[in-house]
């Protein structure tokens, strides 16, 4: 006896996204899932934008890692509310655990929330979140061969942040490559080439957050 | 990784209709997309974990992978995307959109037949 069911296996995760992208709505408040691998430099990311960014948006950081609250404390360091969601072995961050952290976070009081990511290249790209949008970054050290090898991750970028790009003269970093790569999988993507830690490109980077804050 | 929260998941939907229909299943077909992809062994693996001890025990799990269609912005072609040949294979035209890459679905689920109880 066969039964044909064709059901989507992760609409439990859909239906949460979806009711994160009302309540983010509702909010008026944009929301971007930011995916890498560990060590890219997320967090450096936030908290220099953050504290750039402070007189002009108001920010809140929901933080996903498999142990500790250690991104949560940099982030408040900063001067932004952030939620921390420890996965407990979990690879990624799913919708119903954002609709949880969403709950504890100031929202009235935001213009953006940043949803950071357990630091994986593979498995946080096949759950939506309910975001507005999707960040991820590629840093300098991890190679020029990152976006061929985790093609979807890529794929489904709205912005790509390379960072770290301080340091592309001490390392074997074939900047063409990595761009002719993206442009295979993602030419819709914006890509900006950025340091957290000197600060060069971040302005562009802001332009463009200030720019989905006033799009909602 | 992933695999263990689609396992789960998965696992869940068979133990309810296998609920409902009072019967055992035997071999389950998933389908998923390129950009969305399984692990074969890995999704293997976390099935037959999560199945221990349940009525889904032993029971055979089937992953389709659907290819990832891309249509040439030069010539119209549509045809199916391979990374390492990132070109349209009519005009050679390096500039194409994807089509939607294939959801993760359950697609069926087999039981054993009534009379089939008890075997040989």
């Amino acid at each position: 006896m066969k039964v044909n069911l064709n059901t989507r296996i992760l609409s439990k995760n859909e239906q949460a996204a979806e009711l994160n992208r009302g309540f983010l709505a509702d909010h008026k408040l944009a929301c971007l899932n930011l995916i890498s691998s560990p060590g890219s430099g997320k967090t450096t990311i936030l908290a220099r934008t953050i504290t750039d960014l402070k007189d002009k948006l108001r920010i809140g950081v929901i933080e996903g890692d498999i142990k500790t609250d250690y991104d949560a404390q940099r982030i408040r360091t900063a001067g932004a509310a952030a939620v921390q969601i420890e996965t407990e072995g979990a690879c990624h961050l799913s919708a119903p655990q954002v609709n949880w952290a969403l709950q504890k976070l100031p929202v009235n009081d935001l213009d953006l929330v940043f949803i950071e990511n357990v630091g994986n290249l593979v498995c946080p790209s096949a759950f939506d979140l309910g975001e507005s949008g999707r960040v991820v970054v590629l840093s300098i050290p991890e190679g020029d061969d990152k976006p061929a090898k985790y093609p979807g991750t890529f794929a489904n970028a709205d912005v790509i942040l390379i960072n770290k790009i301080d340091l592309i003269s001490y390392l074997k970093f074939d900047l063409q490559r990595v761009l002719a790569d993206i442009a295979v999988l993602n030419s819709k993507a914006l890509i900006m080439q950025i340091s957290a830690a000197t600060g060069q490109g971040m302005q562009t980077w802001y332009d463009w957050l200030m720019d989905q804050q006033t799009s909602r | 990784m992933h695999e263990t929260a689609v396992a789960q998941s998965i696992l869940d939907t068979i133990l309810e209709h296998a609920g409902k229909l009072n019967a055992k299943p035997v071999r389950a077909v998933i389908s998923c997309g390129q950009f969305n992809t399984l692990n074969d062994e890995a999704m293997q693996f976390a099935f037959e974990t999560a199945a221990e001890g349940t009525v889904c025990e032993a029971m055979e799990l089937v992953i389709r992978h659907i290819p990832l269609r891309a249509r040439c912005v030069n010539c119209d072609r549509l045809f199916e995307f391979d990374i390492y040949t990132p070109a349209c294979p009519e005009c050679k035209s390096e500039h194409f959109d994807f089509q939607a890459d294939a959801p993760l679905l359950l697609e069926e689920i087999e039981f054993e037949n009534p009379n089939d109880k008890g075997g040989l």
